[in-house]
């Protein structure tokens, strides 16, 4: 049967090219594999092979031709003892693929207005995390990730832990104190400083059915790992049609801690919340950090889990539980008010709460919302929060270009916009790298002194 | 050293050559076809042909068993269809659509399945490495007696990432393959412009690393090396590096011109080296098969791949709302976990 040799797109964006030069003629015989012209693309010029067997039987797109549109019929390529004017005859009855092979053109329906990252869950705030009356201990948040851990690795065999100085150092912050003694070093891995290397291992781990948690000594040498956390973990699941993804945690401390100067001092919120596949908690209570933890390690997804290093000495209350967790999705009501939103989490809670102490004795009356988790985000509590108040300021240490609070903002705007008595104000950490003298470190961070003056500034007073 | 008279008395049976022929065959018609689709519009963006390397996954094919897992870069099609994946879910995907191994989402460089042990399937150069590692270090874990085959390029072998895994992987004695396809060109930067010292295989040596250089054109050269080093993985004696020689006839991509090498070099190496070409001889030399037996072959072949391009035609683009499906997962892990 006689083939048609189209002119072929050798580009991902060739719509047409010159016919260079033909280096057969009528009456050769080819196989698959043989050069049959010379083709430019608007980047290069490209040599052409068959792909099938036969004789060229007519060539019809002279050499030198310009403009030649992809799919248009080039050539004949008959069989031995078939004429050129049987192949014409068959001609007619082939496809042209470039319609049905159009890319779809975004529809109207599938992307309608303003949308909530996939997995979105509606607000819950309002109920407690334990039920009334739970025996409470005081513990640090450095205790409460080192239980939460041991607890999940003692149901689960699967999940280990890995990273720099986590077994014999006993942590480089202590987190990871006594696992070591308890589960062996089959479980509690110390790694050479290669993070990029042994993020990957994690990554293929569990790809492989474990549960590993990856600490990092800190986020900011996450960096170095940033493509195995997103271009492996997080896509994974998506790109295999849903086949197989990396259940794991990537952990360990985020944003700046004291006097480490600029390499050291980097809040990655607003970077691993913009990445869809990932689910991203910032705790900032012992309670949240425990419960939260345990919940990522059980989540078939991969988590970014931010600490704080300054936090990891703090003590709160944690609820005395056999199985405690604590849902992503669902932000924490610390104060209740009806005259401002303050919307944070992690480490700038401080500001947050601190700051409407100090509002509570000038008589105005803050609602502080702990987000918790920033993939997926609460956004219902935000909303309701802000139709009772009106006015809404976002606090947090990270920088002030494409922030959490820019998107928290942009969210009200769109979504409450007539409930809104002021604009929103984002406090945020100055848009410097992190100095190191202790003047101009203070100053570099959010402040609890800027908050103040923003809720001033959305309560016209 | 003459390959195929090296390997005139092949230690397989004639049943095996033949299954090696066939094999390959179906790689090299496979990725002609896929490269007319790409001609036609049909497939789009990248598309990294294996047309050349086809002795190396259908070499260490035979020297895995049943549960052996593979991984490997963007040029992949060759790896899925050499450990039996569906030639039609795979072209499928190439022309994005719902019958694909990834519903359309992949495209040619990221296709996964679980159920062949094909981890990937991945397009950034070297990532591949210490994922292969951590497929390996589970099985580690899990102690199953599996071993994975790592696999990438002459330039990913350049890649920081690629010796942080030979140092973990060497520590930890992990049960890891790295399978080195050196086909001498990353993307059109010529080995000797790229790689200082002329034997990747020996850079393992420093972490304590055996390696081996393999001829990539002579399948029966690759599988006996892959026995070897299979044997020593699953011994728990660690890792193993196989520098596999081998050339891509087409360019890098389907986009690439090639002028980084005579068109005489591709053309004496398709005469002369030919792995297909290689192991017909020696089927038609040996007596173990006619040249009618090999047509019915070569049948079979353009039967299948001809099916796989219509399949990947008529079958539908993927639903708008797979868009927003298989972000997140809702189910625990899968694999080869420890039951609770």
């Amino acid at each position: 049967m006689a083939t048609q040799i189209l002119m072929p797109a050798l580009s991902p964006t060739m719509e047409e090219g010159t016919l260079a030069k033909w280096l057969v003629k009528e009456g050769d015989t080819v196989t698959s594999g043989d050069i049959l012209a010379e083709i430019e693309t608007d980047k290069a010029t490209m040599e052409f092979e068959a792909v099938d067997e036969g004789i060229v039987g007519k060539i019809l797109v002279e050499e030198g031709s310009e403009g030649v549109k992809v799919n248009t019929p080039i050539a004949v390529l008959v069989e031995e003892g078939e004429s050129v004017d049987d192949a014409e005859a068959s001609d007619a009855a082939a496809p042209a693929a470039s319609d049905e092979s159009a890319p779809a053109e975004a529809k109207g329906d599938v992307a309608p207005g303003p949308q909530e990252p996939a997995s979105s869950v509606p607000a819950a705030a309002a109920s407690p995390d334990w039920p009334e009356g739970t025996e409470m201990k005081t513990q640090t948040v450095r205790e409460a990730l080192r239980d939460a851990m041991a607890e999940e690795m003692r149901s689960d065999a699967n999940v280990f832990v890995m990273g720099e100085e986590v077994a014999e150092y006993q942590g480089a912050y202590k987190v990871t104190q006594g696992l070591l003694d308890e589960f062996g070093g089959k479980r509690v891995i110390d790694t050479p400083i290669t993070e990029h290397g042994f993020a990957g291992i994690g990554v293929g781990a569990a790809f492989g059915g474990l549960k590993p948690i990856v600490e990092f000594m800190t986020f900011n040498f996450a960096m170095q790992a940033i493509d195995q956390i997103i271009n492996s973990a997080a896509k994974t699941l998506y790109m295999s049609g849903g086949q197989m993804g990396a259940p794991m945690v990537f952990r360990g401390p985020n944003g700046a801690a004291a006097r480490v100067g600029a390499q050291h001092s980097q809040d990655y919120a607003a970077w691993y919340a913009m990445i869809p596949g990932l689910k991203v908690a910032m705790p900032y209570s012992a309670a949240d950090a425990k419960g939260l933890l345990k919940s990522a390690i059980r989540d078939p997804n991969p988590v970014i889990f931010l600490e704080n290093e300054i936090l990891y000495g703090r003590s709160f209350e944690v609820p005395v539980m056999d199985d405690f967790t604590v849902p992503f999705g669902k932000a924490k009501i610390w104060r209740e008010g009806s005259d401002v939103t303050l919307v944070s989490f992690g480490i700038g809670m401080q500001y947050a709460l601190e700051a409407a102490d100090k509002l509570a004795e000038e008589g105005i009356e803050a609602e502080v919302i702990d987000l918790r988790t920033l993939r997926p985000i609460d956004y219902g509590t935000v909303i309701e929060s802000v139709k009772k108040t009106n006015r809404c300021v976002t606090i947090e240490e990270g920088f002030p270009v494409g922030s959490i609070g820019n998107h928290i903002g942009a969210y009200i705007m769109q979504n409450a916009f007539d409930y809104l008595d002021a604009p929103v104000i984002n406090c945020a950490g100055k848009d410097v790298p992190m100095p190191y003298a202790a003047n101009l470190e203070k100053h570099a961070l959010v402040t609890t002194a800027e908050v103040l003056e923003a809720v001033k500034q959305v309560t016209y007073r | 050293m003459a390959a195929r008279k090296s390997a005139a008395k092949p230690n397989v049976s004639p049943e095996e050559l033949k299954q090696y022929y066939r094999d390959m065959l179906l790689i090299r018609r496979f990725e002609e076809k896929a490269g007319q689709l790409y001609g036609m519009g049909l497939i789009g963006g990248f598309c990294h042909l294996y047309i050349g390397q086809e002795a190396v996954v259908v070499g260490l094919e035979a020297a895995a068993e049943e549960g052996d897992k593979r991984v490997t870069s963007y040029r992949d099609h060759g790896h899925m269809l050499a450990c039996g994946m569906d030639p039609n879910g795979v072209m499928a995907e190439l022309t994005g659509r719902e019958g694909g191994y990834s519903k359309g989402k992949g495209g040619s460089m990221h296709m996964f399945s679980r159920e062949k042990h094909f981890y990937g399937g991945h397009g950034i150069v070297g990532a591949q490495v210490p994922l292969g590692a951590g497929l390996a270090f589970a099985d580690n874990y899990l102690e199953n007696g599996r071993v994975t085959f790592t696999y990438f390029g002459d330039g990913a072998a350049n890649q920081g990432q690629v010796y942080e895994t030979f140092n973990m992987a060497s520590i930890w004695k992990l049960p890891v393959v790295f399978v080195i396809e050196n086909n001498q060109y990353a993307m059109g930067t010529a080995q000797k412009r790229s790689t200082s010292g002329e034997d990747i295989y020996t850079r393992g040596a420093p972490f304590g690393i055996p390696g081996e250089l393999v001829d990539g054109m002579d399948v029966l050269k690759v599988k006996e090396a892959g026995e070897k080093a299979v044997e020593h993985c699953r011994a728990g004696k660690g890792p193993y590096i196989l520098e596999i020689k081998t050339y891509r006839y087409r360019g890098h991509s389907m986009s690439d011109p090639a002028k980084y090498r005579t068109r005489e070099e591709v053309q004496k190496m398709r005469e002369e080296r030919d792995p297909i070409q290689n192991v017909r001889d020696l089927l038609l030399q040996g007596k173990h098969a006619s040249e009618d037996d090999l047509k019915a072959i070569d049948k079979e072949i353009k039967d299948i791949v001809n099916a796989s391009a219509e399949f990947a035609k008529e079958s539908p683009e993927p639903a708008l709302e797979e868009l927003w499906t298989d972000i997140y997962s809702d189910d625990v892990p899968q694999g080869d976990a420890i039951e609770a």
